[in-house]
């Protein structure tokens, strides 16, 4: 705001008396009614996802099953009753799994890449190009190509174990390889993401800094731990929150890849509710659902924020 | 003698560093690659997916994908979706941001931090109700149902990025503009839309390939196969044909085709939007 009140000051200054109360009225005239011009976004907000989320609410305290015209109040019922299913516990823990596990992969293999691709070589940017191409696939694409990886019969990964006298994986039928598989394909499909925030982080950071260390003789991996790693903490911010929100709403990649079977195993808490909405006929109990996947993922978040800002603030 | 030896040291530390990176860029090629594979055999060719066709390509997956799985009317539709949606999130995105960039109110500001919050919203969260509400408006497997839906996913990170460029922008062009006697939508249409170039690049790659992409509400509201979008088309055609993996390549790389060859001419934009949408 400084920077813009500064030009505009000598444009004033530049045209006299008269301009002054001339540009006020640029900030008066317009007044309140240059508000309508965001009216129209936020009609659609309101009615694409503020409404829905509040009757979401209304919804979760009902026994709806999603066609009647007709659903009974319960109270918690719906609420109680997730605290109590063993299928919601293990997709909680799923959710969480595809959620952290992605993010921690995600952040390791992301730094070093972008460490690894900071300086230059022949090659570099088609490197960076190919480890960001995924990124920009449909998740469907991309659980269907790797099905095709890891499937029974004549799956890529399968042909190697044969090849090395084992025998035929079920990958995907094993809940815990299943869960595990899913979590690296995500991280793989988005850790380009990773990798181009970390780059421009340690761009951001002065060579200057690092021949200071030089002088100072200080190894690569003290450079990297005292100067790379403080210096790219904004970047962690960003990062760690987008992959956080990507991977506890996972939901293509699972449809695709499992169904979220076998039973209901490998599901996260987003797949879980289209099927209890659709398959299973229990609408209020799915909303219930919603309602603590949005609860879990603005605590997840809204912490997260406040942690890295703060340890970003103690920093400097 | 010590000054060689951490040459050495260094060199076969290059090689390591060297020799993982290509392990990851295969990595990263090996699901396109046997994609590619999968596609160019018939389904009689049991020959392993690392080895590409011998002979002859077998194109009869990508006829079944265009004939039994409807591909090309999913891009056709997907294009449909993603136009007009990205349209309306440019225009209503800029609109939205001019006075949460200009007129910095404790209510304007309240706005947009509501706004960003927005981002954190699962859509699947909301599936129920959102579900239930276009099937009353009679949205449900419609072109302005999905539009409208996916334009509201967008407007968010779009309205955020606006709000940003703008204040970015010196506030003297649009005072000499209303000097100069311009009303406000002159000094929007003329003065401000112009100078947004670089930023609506940002937001129509984000918004764009997220939209032609989206599969978690699309599956839901789109079921039939006239109006049904590239994702949902591959997911369905890949649960009912599960057994036709061949096929289902072939769909899974016409529908990645058009992203490819806009990444390919666009790739600067790609990348310097991902770094500007990421840092909120």
């Amino acid at each position: 705001m400084t920077q813009a009140s500064t030009p505009a000051a000598t444009v004033a200054a530049a045209t006299g008396p008269r301009a002054a109360p001339r540009s006020a009225r640029l900030r008066t005239r317009g007044g309140g009614l240059i508000n309508l011009l965001y009216l129209p976004a936020v009609l659609l907000f309101v009615v694409f996802t503020v409404y829905p989320l509040l009757s979401g609410v209304g919804f979760s305290f009902t026994d709806w099953d999603g066609y009647s015209p007709d659903r009974a109040f319960v109270a918690l019922q719906n609420y109680l009753r997730l605290f109590q299913d063993d299928t919601f516990r293990l997709v909680l823990l799923n959710t969480f799994g595809y959620g952290i596990g992605s993010t921690v992969l995600q952040q390791l293999l992301g730094l070093a890449l972008a460490v690894a691709l900071d300086r230059p070589f022949r090659g570099r940017s088609a490197a960076r190009a190919i480890i960001y191409l995924p990124v920009l696939v449909s998740p469907v694409i991309m659980g269907t190509m790797y099905y095709l990886l890891f499937q029974y019969n004549q799956g890529a990964f399968n042909d190697i174990v044969v090849l090395f006298g084992g025998a035929r994986v079920a990958w995907l039928s094993d809940q815990t390889a299943a869960v595990a598989i899913i979590m690296v394909v995500n991280s793989l499909q988005f850790v380009g993401i990773s990798m181009i925030i970390y780059l421009a982080g340690l761009q951001a950071i002065p060579t200057s800094y690092y021949e200071a260390a030089m002088l100072d003789g200080a190894g690569a991996w003290q450079r990297f731990t005292a100067i790379t790693l403080p210096l790219l903490q904004p970047a962690f911010a960003t990062s760690i929150v987008l992959n956080l929100i990507g991977g506890l709403k996972l939901f293509d990649v699972i449809k695709v890849m499992t169904g979220g079977g076998p039973g209901y195993t490998t599901n996260s808490v987003s797949t879980l509710i289209g099927v209890t909405y659709f398959e299973n006929q229990s609408a209020g109990y799915a909303s219930a659902m919603g309602i603590v996947l949005f609860i879990i993922i603005a605590i997840f978040t809204l912490a997260l924020n406040a942690l890295l800002n703060r340890r970003r603030l103690e920093q400097q | 003698m010590s000054r060689t030896r951490t040459d050495a040291g260094r060199r076969t530390g290059r090689a390591a560093i060297g020799a993982a990176l290509l392990a990851v860029i295969l990595l990263q090629l090996l699901p396109f690659y046997v994609a590619l594979t999968t596609a160019l055999k018939s389904r009689t060719d049991l020959s392993s997916q690392w080895l590409l066709p011998i002979g002859d390509l077998f194109w009869g997956n990508f006829a079944t994908a265009i004939r039994d799985g409807g591909i090309l009317r999913a891009i056709g539709n997907s294009a449909v979706v993603t136009v007009a949606a990205t349209a309306i999130v440019c225009v209503l995105g800029a609109l939205a941001a001019y006075p949460l960039a200009r007129r910095r109110t404790t209510l304007n500001k309240a706005v947009l931090l509501g706004i960003i919050g927005l981002i954190m919203i699962p859509p699947l969260s909301i599936l129920v109700p959102l579900y239930s509400m276009l099937n009353r408006l009679g949205a449900i497997n419609t072109y302005w149902g999905i539009i409208l839906v996916m334009a509201t996913t967008q407007l968010p990170l779009a309205i955020f990025l606006y709000s940003s460029f703008m204040r970015s922008l010196p506030i003297a062009v649009e005072e000499a503009a209303v000097m100069d006697g311009a009303n406000l939508l002159q000094v929007l249409f003329l003065v401000i839309f112009p100078m947004l170039k670089p930023v609506t690049a940002t937001v129509v790659i984000l918004a764009g390939v997220a939209i032609w992409n989206d599969y978690a509400l699309s599956v839901y509201v789109l079921t039939d196969p006239q109006v049904k979008t590239i994702a949902p088309a591959i997911g369905a055609f890949f649960s009912t044909q599960s057994s036709n993996l061949g096929a289902a390549a072939a769909a899974s790389l016409m529908g990645f085709l058009p992203v490819l060859v806009a990444y390919l001419f666009l790739q600067r934009y790609f990348i310097r939007g991902i770094v500007a949408g990421s840092e909120r």
